[in-house]
């Protein structure tokens, strides 16, 4: 019977946890907000959702043979990438948009740099970064929720260059529910709420980068529109803020380990969102600046090791 | 206000239910055992006796000259049949007395009371506990006596035991401060008397109400022994971290206990001296727990030193299913191994069989950097980061991240969704640095 034991260094036991479980968490917590984009965006969203997720599975799967490496998209994380590049993507998009974003994303951005756990960026932020680069004109024709497509313009442009929410502009009880301009899954504060709400309560995402990203724009809004609440409630409705810091700022592999680490990256998406926002050229910040501070996260990492129990500095 | 526990640190299931409620058998009389000359940390024991002769029970049978050493005394009467290599549980090979009993488990004439705590000085206490060769029992078998020694450069106000008992599966702790507190609190105040430490500390997770509650009631006339119930987590019965819930001070990192005032020792070591100094009768038997999902009928046996597991095992209604993994110890830092021909030793807190499916080992995947080992490393360490430094061979990095700081807790590998062996590759780091420093000072 001696032949037959395991031999293995401890620990003998393990959580039950695994990746798939996580990454199923996710897209359990972004099902209400694709339920939403289906609602107020119909046919046109379902079309986009299922493209980018479809495509980020396969490049996944034929990359991998291609380069016979074992196909993980089993682990989930292939879906939850093509979900929240939907996300990403405004109704009216050509069906190319969602399939170009995801091959780019999955491939370009993950795969090349080592498969999950190794891209430096977020893959479907830096899909929509790319995509809003290059097709801008599709990228930014934002249409009124309804099947019927009609033109709009988004929260954000309402506001560009201003310190005050000007009368024409949405309410926020439509921003708050997802009635208004933008992309399929962003504009529902709400429904990125509850999700962030079970991410948190599962124990997938630590509060504090969320927490703190949107408290640093609340901040800077407050003091850059003179202390008027409404203009700052507006600003934390309005665009991608909320799917950014609670979806995408919180990406494992593009955000710092260390506590502290992740506390000065919120921070720094909290400034540079607010300075894009208020200061910059587009009238969107959020994606630059979680893609700026991934880039920094490496180096924000190596300077902020947590202090060794009973180590003396 | 004290904390009553420490950071970061994780739930595993207890799978205690099986045996909590069993009380501590005696085994079954061995024929034969195998009594390891090394069951300690320290220097090996050279055999005091040769094949042929006859031994009684609590008879000298191995000593050493170091100072960090333990004696090793006979656990039966009988006859020396060899002097030879067995297996050794944490390892390798240890050189054993092979001792056929002849049943009558006739006492060694030098196994007489010490004497109470009040008449005994605290060098005679000290003396009292290196003669009975007494180790740490919680598993790291530390001599004792090197631990009770007071030193005048280092003074020791704080004496912990740790009843925390924070590995699954185990229970025999639970079940000693059940059923013998009195002498926990003997010893203790022998061992405190010895240090010459004021305070007494008993540290207990909050999971065993009625331990904390019979320690209590065996404390209630001793006001310098709290006993402290502390948060139920693991690692919660490691050395600094028991030390930082109790009496809210850090271990300086690379230090010992004593740096920060204070001295650490398991329940079942207390009780153990208490035991010498009534009865002196050496160290030569322990309460072990026998469980796991492929033992037949799990318990709390009280067993000699140097009885094979594979004895004890068939004590237990044998193998209920294919064995795939035995080990001695818990489930978080216990040591698998690969014969049932090892023995029981003064450390041998736990023996647990596991069938094949609990025993599989996972495939690991890529790290998906979620930091999870991050937030739950009880000394705050970046376990990701030196396990990728050590895969690499990239010591330094791993040496820089302070990897000869980890107490091998083993949480990490256990939180891991990626099921990477963390810990393992941590340990292939502390080796090269330790092997590093010691060039250096060669």
């Amino acid at each position: 019977m001696e032949e037959r034991l395991f031999v293995s260094s401890s620990p003998h036991i393990r959580d039950e946890n695994t990746i798939q479980k996580m990454m199923l968490d996710v897209v359990i917590a972004l099902l209400p907000a694709t339920l939403g984009a289906l609602y107020y965006f119909r046919i046109n969203g379902a079309k986009i959702i299922l493209l980018s997720v479809l495509t980020a599975v396969a490049s996944e799967a034929v990359f991998q043979k291609l380069r016979k490496q074992p196909i993980t998209i089993n682990d989930l994380s292939a879906v939850v990438t093509g979900l929240l590049l939907a996300f990403n993507i405004p109704a009216s998009a050509p069906w190319w948009i969602p399939v170009l974003g995801a091959v780019f994303a999955i491939v370009v951005v993950k795969q090349f740099f080592g498969g999950i756990g190794h891209n430096f960026m977020n893959p479907a932020l830096a899909a929509r970064i790319m995509l809003m680069i290059s097709y801008t004109g599709h990228m930014t024709s934002w249409v009124k929720p309804g099947a019927d497509a009609v033109s709009t313009a988004t929260p954000l442009s309402f506001v560009k260059g201003l310190t005050e929410v000007p009368g024409k502009a949405p309410k926020l009880f439509d921003m708050f529910m997802g009635n208004t301009g933008g992309c399929l899954g962003e504009t529902s504060a709400i429904l990125l709420i509850l999700g962030g709400i079970y991410l948190v309560y599962r124990g997938i995402i630590s509060i504090q980068v969320p927490a703190i990203y949107i408290a640093t724009v609340a901040v800077f809004t407050l003091i850059f529109g003179q202390f008027d609440v409404y203009f700052m409630v507006y600003h934390l409705l309005a665009g991608g803020l909320m799917l950014g810091a609670i979806y995408m700022a919180t990406d494992y592999a593009s955000a710092p380990v260390t506590p502290k680490g992740r506390i000065i990256f919120a921070l720094g998406c909290g400034i540079l969102t607010s300075v894009f926002r208020l200061y910059g050229g587009y009238p969107e910040g959020v994606g630059f600046s979680i893609l700026l501070m991934n880039i920094a996260a490496p180096l924000i990492e190596k300077y902020t090791s947590p202090r060794v129990f009973g180590e003396v500095r | 206000m004290k904390s009553l526990t420490f950071r970061g640190g994780i739930h595993p299931p207890g799978y205690k239910e099986t045996t909590a409620h069993l009380e501590v058998e005696k085994a079954v009389e061995p024929s034969v055992v195998f009594i390891p000359l090394k069951q300690h940390a320290g220097a090996p024991c050279q055999p005091l006796v040769k094949v042929g002769d006859r031994v009684t029970v609590g008879e000298r049978i191995g000593e050493s000259d170091a100072f960090i050493s333990a004696l090793v005394h006979s656990s039966v009467s009988g006859t020396v049949k060899e002097i030879t290599k067995i297996p050794d549980a944490t390892g390798g090979e240890v050189q054993a007395v092979v001792i056929e009993s002849d049943g009558l488990n006739e006492v060694h004439p030098s196994v007489k009371p010490a004497g109470g705590i009040e008449s005994l000085k605290p060098e005679e206490i000290v003396a009292a506990v290196r003669n009975a060769g007494i180790v740490g029992m919680g598993g790291a078998t530390f001599p004792t006596h090197v631990k009770i020694t007071e030193l005048k450069d280092k003074k020791v106000d704080n004496f912990i035991l740790n009843g925390a008992e924070c590995e699954p599966y185990l229970t025999a702790d639970h079940r000693l401060m059940l059923e013998n507190p009195e002498d926990i609190i003997y010893g203790l105040r022998a061992m405190m008397k010895a240090k010459n430490s004021k305070n007494g500390f008993i540290g207990i997770e909050d999971n065993k109400p009625d331990a904390i509650k019979a320690m209590k009631k065996a404390a209630e006339h001793y006001p310098n022994i709290k006993i402290v119930a502390l948060h139920t987590k693991y690692p919660q019965g490691a050395s600094d971290q028991l030390v930082y819930a109790c009496i809210g001070k850090e271990v300086p990192a690379g230090g010992s206990s004593s740096d920060a005032g204070v001295v650490v020792h398991n329940v079942a070591t207390a009780a153990q001296v208490a035991k010498v100094l009534k009865t002196g009768m050496p160290s030569i038997d322990r309460i072990t727990t026998v469980a796991g999902n492929a033992i037949a009928n799990p318990k709390n046996l009280l067993i000699k030193v140097g009885v094979p597991i594979k004895e004890v095992i068939e004590q237990c209604g044998g193998y209920s299913k294919t064995p795939g993994k035995i080990i001695m110890g818990g489930p978080m830092m216990g040591i698998a191994q690969y014969t049932d021909d090892v023995v029981i030793t003064k450390g041998s807190s736990g023996l647990l069989i596991f069938d094949e499916e609990e025993a599989k080992i996972p495939e690991p995947e890529q790290c998906i950097r979620c930091g999870k080992c991050v937030e739950i490393c009880p000394v705050n360490l970046q376990p990701l980061l030196i396990s990728a430094y050590s895969l690499n061979n990239m010591m330094e990095h791993a040496e820089k991240y302070r990897a000869a700081d980890c107490i091998e807790c083993g949480s990490c590998s256990f939180i891991c969704p990626s099921k990477r062996p963390l810990l393992q590759s941590i340990r292939v780091a502390k080796a090269a640095i330790a092997e590093k420093k010691r060039k250096q000072s060669n």
